[in-house]
Protein backbone atom coordinates (compact mmCIF):
# COMPACT_ATOMS: atom_id res chain seq x y z
CA UNK A 1 0.00 0.00 0.00
CA UNK A 2 1.09 3.55 -0.61
CA UNK A 3 1.31 6.18 2.13
CA UNK A 4 2.22 9.55 2.91
CA UNK A 5 3.96 11.32 5.63
CA UNK A 6 3.07 15.00 5.46
CA UNK A 7 6.07 16.37 7.94
CA UNK A 8 4.96 19.24 10.51
CA UNK A 9 8.03 21.10 11.75
CA UNK A 10 8.61 24.28 13.92
CA UNK A 11 10.31 27.33 13.57
CA UNK A 12 12.84 25.52 15.21
CA UNK A 13 13.69 22.77 12.54
CA UNK A 14 13.28 24.92 9.71
CA UNK A 15 16.25 26.87 10.70
CA UNK A 16 18.01 24.03 11.92
CA UNK A 17 17.99 23.03 7.97
CA UNK A 18 21.39 25.80 7.84
CA UNK A 19 22.02 26.85 11.48
CA UNK A 20 25.23 25.85 12.60
CA UNK A 21 23.40 24.37 15.75
CA UNK A 22 21.24 22.20 13.09
CA UNK A 23 23.99 19.47 12.00
CA UNK A 24 23.13 17.13 14.13
CA UNK A 25 19.75 17.48 12.81
CA UNK A 26 20.69 17.07 9.36
CA UNK A 27 22.97 14.51 9.75
CA UNK A 28 19.87 12.32 11.45
CA UNK A 29 17.24 13.37 8.52
CA UNK A 30 20.25 12.07 5.68
CA UNK A 31 20.84 8.69 7.48
CA UNK A 32 16.92 8.61 7.76
CA UNK A 33 16.88 9.40 4.45
CA UNK A 34 19.05 6.99 3.76
CA UNK A 35 17.38 3.95 5.72
CA UNK A 36 14.26 4.66 3.82
CA UNK A 37 16.13 4.33 0.45
CA UNK A 38 18.30 1.29 1.29
CA UNK A 39 15.09 -0.47 2.91
CA UNK A 40 13.00 -0.20 -0.18
CA UNK A 41 10.04 1.36 1.23
CA UNK A 42 11.00 5.37 -0.40
CA UNK A 43 8.96 5.76 -3.59
CA UNK A 44 9.45 9.69 -3.27
CA UNK A 45 9.10 12.95 -1.86
CA UNK A 46 10.54 16.31 -0.77
CA UNK A 47 11.24 19.01 1.68
CA UNK A 48 9.37 22.68 1.32
CA UNK A 49 10.87 25.69 2.13
CA UNK A 50 8.87 27.97 4.83
CA UNK A 51 5.47 28.89 4.93
CA UNK A 52 6.37 32.39 4.97
CA UNK A 53 7.35 31.62 0.95
CA UNK A 54 3.69 29.55 0.53
CA UNK A 55 1.00 31.54 -1.62
CA UNK A 56 -2.58 30.49 -0.27
CA UNK A 57 -5.25 31.05 -3.42
CA UNK A 58 -8.90 30.40 -3.53
CA UNK A 59 -12.01 31.95 -6.54
CA UNK A 60 -14.62 33.75 -4.93
CA UNK A 61 -17.53 34.35 -7.05
CA UNK A 62 -15.11 34.08 -10.34
CA UNK A 63 -12.29 36.55 -8.18
CA UNK A 64 -9.35 35.64 -6.71
CA UNK A 65 -8.11 35.91 -3.33
CA UNK A 66 -4.67 35.78 -2.76
CA UNK A 67 -3.11 35.23 0.60
CA UNK A 68 0.54 35.68 0.94
CA UNK A 69 1.50 33.01 3.74
CA UNK A 70 0.70 29.21 3.71
CA UNK A 71 -3.45 27.88 4.48
CA UNK A 72 -3.06 28.07 8.21
CA UNK A 73 -1.22 29.61 9.95
CA UNK A 74 -0.26 26.94 13.01
CA UNK A 75 2.82 26.60 15.40
CA UNK A 76 3.89 23.93 13.29
CA UNK A 77 4.09 24.08 9.49
CA UNK A 78 3.69 21.57 6.25
CA UNK A 79 7.80 20.73 5.94
CA UNK A 80 7.57 17.64 3.48
CA UNK A 81 6.55 14.78 2.18
CA UNK A 82 7.14 11.03 1.68
CA UNK A 83 5.59 8.49 -0.69
CA UNK A 84 6.39 5.20 0.50
CA UNK A 85 5.00 1.83 -0.49
CA UNK A 86 4.46 -0.86 2.50
CA UNK A 87 2.65 -3.61 3.68
CA UNK A 88 0.42 -1.72 6.50
CA UNK A 89 -0.22 0.86 8.52
CA UNK A 90 1.87 -0.28 11.42
CA UNK A 91 4.96 -0.26 9.50
CA UNK A 92 4.50 3.16 8.06
CA UNK A 93 3.58 3.98 11.51
CA UNK A 94 7.00 2.69 12.22
CA UNK A 95 8.67 4.84 9.47
CA UNK A 96 7.20 7.91 11.33
CA UNK A 97 8.74 7.10 14.34
CA UNK A 98 11.84 7.66 12.99
CA UNK A 99 11.57 10.57 11.46
CA UNK A 100 13.76 13.09 13.12
CA UNK A 101 10.99 15.78 13.28
CA UNK A 102 8.64 13.15 15.08
CA UNK A 103 10.74 14.29 17.51
CA UNK A 104 10.01 18.00 17.85
CA UNK A 105 7.20 18.63 15.34
CA UNK A 106 4.38 16.16 14.21
CA UNK A 107 4.26 13.18 11.09
CA UNK A 108 1.02 12.65 9.63
CA UNK A 109 0.82 9.34 8.18
CA UNK A 110 -2.20 8.47 5.06
CA UNK A 111 -2.92 5.84 2.99
CA UNK A 112 -2.89 7.47 -0.28
CA UNK A 113 -6.40 7.16 -2.19
CA UNK A 114 -5.54 4.98 -5.26
CA UNK A 115 -9.04 4.22 -5.96
CA UNK A 116 -9.76 7.92 -6.36
CA UNK A 117 -6.51 8.31 -8.45
CA UNK A 118 -7.49 5.12 -10.88
CA UNK A 119 -10.71 6.40 -11.27
CA UNK A 120 -9.64 10.03 -12.64
CA UNK A 121 -7.42 8.09 -15.06
CA UNK A 122 -9.04 7.89 -18.33
CA UNK B 1 -12.96 14.58 46.42
CA UNK B 2 -9.37 13.91 45.85
CA UNK B 3 -8.38 11.37 48.16
CA UNK B 4 -11.66 8.79 47.08
CA UNK B 5 -10.30 9.73 43.52
CA UNK B 6 -7.17 8.52 44.37
CA UNK B 7 -8.55 5.46 46.81
CA UNK B 8 -10.43 4.63 43.33
CA UNK B 9 -7.60 4.32 41.27
CA UNK B 10 -5.80 2.47 43.90
CA UNK B 11 -7.95 -0.13 44.13
CA UNK B 12 -9.11 -0.43 40.56
CA UNK B 13 -5.12 -0.96 39.96
CA UNK B 14 -4.79 -3.16 42.86
CA UNK B 15 -7.97 -5.29 41.89
CA UNK B 16 -9.17 -4.59 38.14
CA UNK B 17 -7.84 -7.71 36.78
CA UNK B 18 -8.93 -10.33 39.75
CA UNK B 19 -12.26 -8.39 39.79
CA UNK B 20 -12.36 -8.45 35.63
CA UNK B 21 -11.16 -12.26 35.75
CA UNK B 22 -13.27 -13.31 38.19
CA UNK B 23 -16.24 -11.90 36.89
CA UNK B 24 -15.88 -13.13 33.73
CA UNK B 25 -14.29 -16.82 34.19
CA UNK B 26 -17.82 -18.12 34.40
CA UNK B 27 -19.63 -15.89 31.49
CA UNK B 28 -16.56 -15.78 29.52
CA UNK B 29 -17.42 -12.14 28.83
CA UNK B 30 -14.70 -9.87 29.00
CA UNK B 31 -15.80 -6.95 27.58
CA UNK B 32 -19.40 -7.48 29.80
CA UNK B 33 -17.04 -8.23 32.95
CA UNK B 34 -15.24 -4.88 32.13
CA UNK B 35 -18.43 -2.58 31.53
CA UNK B 36 -19.50 -4.30 34.72
CA UNK B 37 -16.94 -2.99 36.67
CA UNK B 38 -16.06 0.27 34.53
CA UNK B 39 -19.82 1.39 35.92
CA UNK B 40 -19.13 0.06 39.76
CA UNK B 41 -16.22 2.14 39.89
CA UNK B 42 -18.03 5.09 38.25
CA UNK B 43 -20.94 4.19 41.30
CA UNK B 44 -17.81 3.88 43.90
CA UNK B 45 -16.64 7.73 43.14
CA UNK B 46 -20.59 9.01 44.12
CA UNK B 47 -21.48 6.66 46.60
CA UNK B 48 -17.40 6.89 48.65
CA UNK B 49 -17.69 10.41 48.55
CA UNK B 50 -21.03 10.40 50.17
CA UNK B 51 -21.07 7.12 52.51
CA UNK B 52 -16.85 7.81 53.25
CA UNK B 53 -14.88 4.50 51.68
CA UNK B 54 -16.24 0.51 52.74
CA UNK B 55 -13.98 -1.62 54.71
CA UNK B 56 -13.79 -4.00 51.86
CA UNK B 57 -13.30 -1.62 49.10
CA UNK B 58 -12.86 -4.95 46.50
CA UNK B 59 -15.97 -6.73 47.98
CA UNK B 60 -18.24 -3.72 47.79
CA UNK B 61 -17.02 -3.01 43.98
CA UNK B 62 -17.33 -6.92 43.09
CA UNK B 63 -21.31 -6.91 45.10
CA UNK B 64 -22.18 -3.71 42.87
CA UNK B 65 -20.15 -5.14 39.08
CA UNK B 66 -22.18 -8.70 39.82
CA UNK B 67 -25.48 -7.10 40.27
CA UNK B 68 -24.59 -4.46 37.50
CA UNK B 69 -23.59 -7.88 35.79
CA UNK B 70 -26.54 -10.02 36.55
CA UNK B 71 -28.83 -7.10 35.45
CA UNK B 72 -27.56 -6.89 31.77
CA UNK B 73 -28.01 -10.60 31.48
CA UNK B 74 -31.52 -10.68 32.60
CA UNK B 75 -31.94 -7.55 30.51
CA UNK B 76 -30.51 -8.94 27.39
CA UNK B 77 -32.47 -12.80 28.01
CA UNK B 78 -29.87 -14.10 26.60
CA UNK B 79 -28.69 -17.49 25.23
CA UNK B 80 -29.68 -20.42 25.92
CA UNK B 81 -26.79 -20.74 29.21
CA UNK B 82 -28.14 -17.41 30.39
CA UNK B 83 -29.94 -19.31 33.53
CA UNK B 84 -27.12 -21.11 34.13
CA UNK B 85 -24.75 -18.79 34.16
CA UNK B 86 -26.60 -16.17 36.50
CA UNK B 87 -27.03 -18.50 38.73
CA UNK B 88 -23.23 -19.44 39.16
CA UNK B 89 -22.35 -15.70 39.37
CA UNK B 90 -25.06 -15.38 42.12
CA UNK B 91 -24.43 -18.56 44.20
CA UNK B 92 -20.07 -18.25 44.09
CA UNK B 93 -20.44 -14.25 44.39
CA UNK B 94 -22.49 -14.91 47.57
CA UNK B 95 -19.93 -16.98 49.00
CA UNK B 96 -16.94 -15.13 48.10
CA UNK B 97 -18.05 -12.07 49.20
CA UNK B 98 -19.11 -13.20 52.60
CA UNK B 99 -15.95 -14.93 52.92
CA UNK B 100 -14.35 -11.74 52.35
CA UNK B 101 -12.09 -13.53 49.89
CA UNK B 102 -12.94 -14.62 46.03
CA UNK B 103 -10.42 -16.97 44.32
CA UNK B 104 -7.74 -15.04 41.92
CA UNK B 105 -8.46 -15.95 39.08
CA UNK B 106 -5.88 -13.54 37.23
CA UNK B 107 -3.66 -16.81 36.24
CA UNK B 108 -6.96 -18.28 33.69
CA UNK B 109 -7.20 -14.41 32.44
CA UNK B 110 -3.40 -14.23 31.24
CA UNK B 111 -4.40 -17.69 29.42
CA UNK B 112 -7.20 -16.41 28.15
CA UNK B 113 -5.45 -13.45 26.52
CA UNK B 114 -2.29 -15.59 25.08
CA UNK B 115 -4.91 -18.00 23.78
CA UNK B 116 -3.70 -19.53 20.54
CA UNK B 117 -6.84 -18.59 18.89
CA UNK B 118 -6.28 -14.83 19.43
CA UNK B 119 -4.01 -13.33 16.88
CA UNK B 120 -0.77 -12.74 18.93
CA UNK B 121 -0.74 -9.10 17.63
CA UNK B 122 -3.44 -8.58 20.60
CA UNK B 123 -2.24 -10.89 23.41
CA UNK B 124 -0.31 -8.15 25.05
CA UNK B 125 -3.04 -5.50 24.96
CA UNK B 126 -5.58 -7.58 25.67
CA UNK B 127 -3.72 -8.54 29.17
CA UNK B 128 -2.69 -4.93 29.78
CA UNK B 129 -6.46 -3.91 29.57
CA UNK B 130 -8.67 -6.72 31.27
CA UNK B 131 -5.75 -7.36 33.96
CA UNK B 132 -4.47 -4.28 34.65
CA UNK B 133 -7.32 -1.85 33.52
CA UNK B 134 -5.01 0.16 31.21
CA UNK B 135 -7.30 2.06 28.67
CA UNK B 136 -7.25 1.57 25.07
CA UNK B 137 -5.72 4.86 24.23
CA UNK B 138 -2.90 4.44 26.63
CA UNK B 139 -2.11 0.56 25.07
CA UNK B 140 -1.97 2.23 21.81
CA UNK B 141 0.48 5.01 22.68
CA UNK B 142 2.97 2.22 23.59
CA UNK B 143 2.39 -0.11 20.68
CA UNK B 144 2.26 3.47 17.98
CA UNK B 145 -0.73 2.31 16.65
CA UNK B 146 -4.26 4.70 16.76
CA UNK B 147 -6.57 4.43 19.39
CA UNK B 148 -9.57 3.61 17.47
CA UNK B 149 -7.65 0.80 15.69
CA UNK B 150 -6.40 -0.70 18.99
CA UNK B 151 -10.18 0.12 20.35
CA UNK B 152 -11.05 -2.02 17.34
CA UNK B 153 -8.51 -4.91 17.75
CA UNK B 154 -9.54 -5.26 21.34
CA UNK B 155 -13.29 -5.63 21.04
CA UNK B 156 -12.68 -7.72 18.03
CA UNK B 157 -10.58 -10.42 20.26
CA UNK B 158 -13.21 -10.04 23.06
CA UNK B 159 -15.92 -11.17 21.19
CA UNK B 160 -13.91 -13.96 19.68
CA UNK B 161 -13.11 -15.37 23.32
CA UNK B 162 -16.93 -14.91 24.26
CA UNK B 163 -18.15 -16.37 20.63
CA UNK B 164 -15.61 -19.03 20.26
CA UNK B 165 -15.87 -20.14 23.85
CA UNK B 166 -12.63 -20.06 24.87
CA UNK B 167 -12.33 -22.07 28.23
CA UNK B 168 -11.24 -20.29 31.87
CA UNK B 169 -8.95 -22.44 32.42
CA UNK B 170 -4.77 -23.08 33.29
CA UNK B 171 -4.39 -25.69 30.14
CA UNK B 172 -3.19 -29.49 31.31
CA UNK B 173 0.41 -30.28 32.31
CA UNK B 174 0.75 -31.59 28.87
CA UNK B 175 -0.08 -28.25 26.94
CA UNK B 176 1.30 -25.98 29.55
CA UNK B 177 4.75 -25.26 28.10
CA UNK B 178 3.60 -24.05 24.71
CA UNK B 179 0.80 -22.41 26.29
CA UNK B 180 3.12 -20.50 28.53
CA UNK B 181 5.46 -19.30 26.10
CA UNK B 182 2.36 -17.18 24.60
CA UNK B 183 2.03 -15.66 28.02
CA UNK B 184 5.74 -14.91 28.26
CA UNK B 185 5.92 -13.26 25.06
CA UNK B 186 3.09 -11.34 25.45
CA UNK B 187 4.56 -10.11 28.76
CA UNK B 188 7.39 -9.31 27.56
CA UNK B 189 6.70 -7.67 24.37
CA UNK B 190 4.56 -5.19 27.75
CA UNK B 191 8.44 -4.64 28.70
CA UNK B 192 8.83 -3.95 25.15
CA UNK B 193 12.46 -3.04 25.49
CA UNK B 194 14.06 -5.91 23.27
CA UNK B 195 17.48 -6.06 22.97
CA UNK B 196 20.04 -4.26 24.56
CA UNK B 197 23.72 -5.35 23.57
CA UNK B 198 27.28 -3.82 23.73
CA UNK B 199 26.98 -2.44 20.43
CA UNK B 200 24.20 -0.27 20.69
CA UNK B 201 20.45 -0.45 21.84
CA UNK B 202 17.19 0.08 21.02
CA UNK B 203 15.44 1.42 23.64
CA UNK B 204 12.02 2.21 21.20
CA UNK B 205 10.61 3.69 24.46
CA UNK B 206 7.36 1.48 23.77
CA UNK B 207 7.76 -0.13 27.05
CA UNK B 208 5.41 -0.85 29.95
CA UNK B 209 7.89 -1.52 32.55
CA UNK B 210 6.37 -1.52 35.35
CA UNK B 211 3.21 -3.11 33.88
CA UNK B 212 4.89 -6.26 32.62
CA UNK B 213 6.94 -6.97 35.75
CA UNK B 214 4.04 -6.82 38.07
CA UNK B 215 2.40 -9.53 35.68
CA UNK B 216 5.44 -11.26 35.60
CA UNK B 217 5.39 -11.23 39.44
CA UNK B 218 1.60 -12.48 39.36
CA UNK B 219 2.85 -14.97 37.15
CA UNK B 220 5.83 -16.05 39.12
CA UNK B 221 3.47 -16.09 42.69
CA UNK B 222 0.56 -18.49 40.59
CA UNK B 223 3.03 -21.03 38.92
CA UNK B 224 6.31 -21.32 41.17
CA UNK B 225 7.27 -24.63 39.57
CA UNK B 226 7.97 -23.06 35.94
CA UNK B 227 11.37 -21.53 36.13
CA UNK B 228 10.99 -19.90 32.55
CA UNK B 229 8.73 -17.66 34.50
CA UNK B 230 11.41 -16.39 37.03
CA UNK B 231 14.01 -16.16 33.93
CA UNK B 232 11.70 -13.62 32.28
CA UNK B 233 10.98 -12.16 35.56
CA UNK B 234 15.21 -12.13 36.30
CA UNK B 235 15.22 -10.79 32.95
CA UNK B 236 13.31 -7.67 32.78
CA UNK B 237 14.57 -6.47 36.63
CA UNK B 238 18.29 -6.76 35.38
CA UNK B 239 17.21 -4.45 32.69
CA UNK B 240 15.21 -2.44 34.78
CA UNK B 241 17.87 -1.92 37.15
CA UNK B 242 19.80 -0.04 34.91
CA UNK B 243 17.63 2.37 33.39
CA UNK B 244 18.80 5.18 35.73
CA UNK B 245 22.27 4.52 34.04
CA UNK B 246 21.29 4.44 30.74
CA UNK B 247 20.91 8.34 30.33
CA UNK B 248 23.43 11.11 31.41
CA UNK B 249 21.91 13.97 33.42
CA UNK B 250 21.68 16.18 30.01
CA UNK B 251 19.46 13.02 28.47
CA UNK B 252 22.64 11.58 26.52
CA UNK B 253 22.31 8.06 25.32
CA UNK B 254 25.06 6.00 27.72
CA UNK B 255 25.80 2.77 26.41
CA UNK B 256 26.20 -0.55 28.58
CA UNK B 257 29.68 -1.37 29.09
CA UNK B 258 30.03 2.84 30.02
CA UNK B 259 27.51 2.98 32.41
CA UNK B 260 28.25 3.90 35.97
CA UNK B 261 27.23 0.59 37.79
CA UNK B 262 27.01 2.56 41.00
CA UNK B 263 23.74 3.84 39.32
CA UNK B 264 22.38 0.54 38.70
CA UNK B 265 19.46 -0.20 41.43
CA UNK B 266 21.10 -2.82 43.88
CA UNK B 267 17.86 -4.28 45.19
CA UNK B 268 16.36 -4.91 41.69
CA UNK B 269 19.30 -6.66 41.15
CA UNK B 270 19.58 -8.61 43.87
CA UNK B 271 15.64 -9.76 43.39
CA UNK B 272 16.61 -10.49 39.93
CA UNK B 273 19.45 -12.50 41.33
CA UNK B 274 17.02 -14.63 43.49
CA UNK B 275 14.68 -15.19 40.64
CA UNK B 276 17.16 -16.68 38.42
CA UNK B 277 18.94 -18.58 41.30
CA UNK B 278 15.73 -20.33 42.36
CA UNK B 279 14.94 -20.87 38.19
CA UNK B 280 18.12 -23.02 38.02
CA UNK B 281 16.88 -25.18 40.72
CA UNK B 282 14.70 -26.46 38.22
CA UNK B 283 17.38 -27.67 35.77
CA UNK B 284 14.95 -26.93 32.61
CA UNK B 285 17.13 -23.98 31.01
CA UNK B 286 15.24 -21.88 28.62
CA UNK B 287 15.18 -18.61 26.52
CA UNK B 288 13.94 -16.05 28.95
CA UNK B 289 16.69 -17.91 32.19
CA UNK B 290 19.57 -17.84 29.24
CA UNK B 291 18.69 -14.38 28.84
CA UNK B 292 18.45 -13.00 32.24
CA UNK B 293 21.84 -15.36 32.69
CA UNK B 294 23.61 -13.08 30.28
CA UNK B 295 22.18 -10.09 31.84
CA UNK B 296 23.55 -11.27 34.86
CA UNK B 297 26.75 -11.76 33.87
CA UNK B 298 26.93 -7.97 32.89
CA UNK B 299 25.91 -6.95 36.40
CA UNK B 300 28.49 -8.67 37.94
CA UNK B 301 30.68 -5.55 36.55
CA UNK B 302 28.78 -3.63 39.50
CA UNK B 303 31.38 -5.74 42.11
CA UNK B 304 34.14 -4.36 40.32
CA UNK B 305 34.73 -7.67 37.75
CA UNK B 306 35.38 -7.53 34.24
CA UNK B 307 32.75 -8.39 31.84
CA UNK B 308 33.40 -12.59 31.31
CA UNK B 309 32.78 -12.62 27.37
CA UNK B 310 33.83 -16.13 26.89
CA UNK B 311 30.80 -16.82 29.29
CA UNK B 312 28.30 -14.54 27.62
CA UNK B 313 29.08 -16.10 24.27
CA UNK B 314 28.72 -19.70 25.92
CA UNK B 315 25.09 -18.47 26.68
CA UNK B 316 24.10 -17.23 23.49
CA UNK B 317 25.52 -20.22 21.58
CA UNK B 318 23.07 -22.03 23.51
CA UNK B 319 20.20 -19.30 23.28
CA UNK B 320 20.77 -19.25 19.08
CA UNK B 321 20.42 -23.51 19.38
CA UNK B 322 17.27 -22.84 21.07
CA UNK B 323 15.19 -19.52 19.86
CA UNK B 324 17.43 -17.98 17.00
CA UNK B 325 15.47 -14.98 16.83
CA UNK B 326 17.46 -11.92 15.18
CA UNK B 327 18.16 -10.04 18.51
CA UNK B 328 19.58 -13.46 19.79
CA UNK B 329 21.96 -13.95 16.49
CA UNK B 330 22.99 -10.35 16.66
CA UNK B 331 24.06 -10.44 20.29
CA UNK B 332 26.24 -13.41 20.04
CA UNK B 333 27.94 -11.97 17.19
CA UNK B 334 29.09 -9.16 19.73
CA UNK B 335 29.95 -11.44 22.12
CA UNK B 336 32.37 -13.57 19.83
CA UNK B 337 33.50 -10.31 18.68
CA UNK B 338 35.03 -9.56 22.11
CA UNK B 339 36.13 -13.04 22.68
CA UNK B 340 37.89 -13.36 19.20
CA UNK B 341 37.68 -10.30 17.76
CA UNK B 342 35.88 -8.32 15.70
CA UNK B 343 36.73 -10.24 12.21
CA UNK B 344 34.84 -13.20 14.21
CA UNK B 345 31.89 -11.16 14.85
CA UNK B 346 31.26 -9.78 12.14
CA UNK B 347 31.48 -13.04 10.45
CA UNK B 348 28.90 -14.10 12.21
CA UNK B 349 26.08 -11.11 10.99
CA UNK B 350 27.10 -11.80 7.68
CA UNK B 351 25.42 -14.97 7.86
CA UNK B 352 22.40 -13.00 8.48
CA UNK B 353 20.43 -12.79 5.78
CA UNK B 354 19.56 -9.15 4.58
CA UNK B 355 16.64 -9.02 3.82
CA UNK B 356 15.63 -9.96 7.60
CA UNK B 357 17.58 -6.65 8.39
CA UNK B 358 16.72 -3.98 6.23
CA UNK B 359 14.71 -1.91 9.15
CA UNK B 360 16.20 -3.54 12.54
CA UNK B 361 18.24 -0.93 14.11
CA UNK B 362 20.34 -3.42 16.47
CA UNK B 363 21.65 -5.04 13.54
CA UNK B 364 23.10 -2.22 11.66
CA UNK B 365 24.46 -0.72 14.84
CA UNK B 366 26.18 -4.06 15.86
CA UNK B 367 27.83 -3.65 12.04
CA UNK B 368 29.05 -0.22 12.44
CA UNK B 369 30.66 -0.88 15.35
CA UNK B 370 32.77 -4.11 14.25
CA UNK B 371 33.22 -2.41 10.85
CA UNK B 372 34.76 0.75 12.76
CA UNK B 373 36.79 -1.19 14.82
CA UNK B 374 38.20 -2.92 11.91
CA UNK B 375 39.34 0.35 10.13
CA UNK B 376 36.92 -0.02 7.39
CA UNK B 377 35.89 3.15 7.40
CA UNK B 378 33.12 4.18 4.95
CA UNK B 379 31.38 0.65 5.41
CA UNK B 380 31.41 1.56 8.64
CA UNK B 381 29.94 5.42 8.06
CA UNK B 382 27.25 3.39 6.03
CA UNK B 383 26.81 1.27 8.46
CA UNK B 384 26.18 4.18 10.95
CA UNK B 385 23.72 5.91 8.57
CA UNK B 386 21.62 3.14 8.63
CA UNK B 387 21.74 2.44 12.19
CA UNK B 388 20.97 6.60 12.79
CA UNK B 389 18.10 6.49 9.92
CA UNK B 390 16.34 3.26 12.05
CA UNK B 391 16.41 4.69 15.23
CA UNK B 392 13.31 6.64 16.65
CA UNK B 393 15.67 7.66 19.71
CA UNK B 394 16.46 10.81 19.66
CA UNK B 395 19.24 10.19 22.25
CA UNK B 396 20.22 7.06 20.33
CA UNK B 397 20.74 8.86 17.20
CA UNK B 398 23.00 11.46 18.77
CA UNK B 399 25.18 9.17 19.97
CA UNK B 400 26.07 6.60 16.66
CA UNK B 401 26.07 10.26 14.87
CA UNK B 402 28.88 11.56 17.75
CA UNK B 403 30.17 7.92 17.03
CA UNK B 404 30.10 7.37 13.02
CA UNK B 405 32.41 10.74 13.25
Amino acid sequence: MEYVMLIYETPLDFEARTSAAGEAFRGAWRAYHKALVDSGVYVGGNPLRAAESGTTIRLKNGKRHVQDGPYAHTKEQLAGFILMELPSLDAALDWAARCPSAATGAVEVRPVAVEVRESMVT
Amino acid sequence: MEDVHRTIEAVARESYGRLVAYLSARTRDLAGAEDALGEALLAALTAWQRDGVPQKPQAWLLKTARHRLIDRIRHEQVRAASAFTLELIADEADEATSAEQFPDERLKLLFVCAHPAIDPDVHTPLMLQTVLGLDAAAIARAFLVSPAAMGQRLVRAKAKIRDAGIAFEVPEDRELPQRLDAVLEAIYAAYGSGWEGAAGADPRGRGLADEAIWLARVLAQRLPAEPEVRGLLALMLHCEARRPARRSPEGRYIPLSEQDTRQWSAPMIAEAERALAAAATHARPGRFQLEAAIQSVHAERAHGARTDWRAIALFYDRLVDLAPTLGARIGRAAAIAEVDGPDAGLALLNEIELAAVSAYQPYWAARAHLLQRLGRKPEAVDAFDRAIGLAEDEAVRRFLLERRG
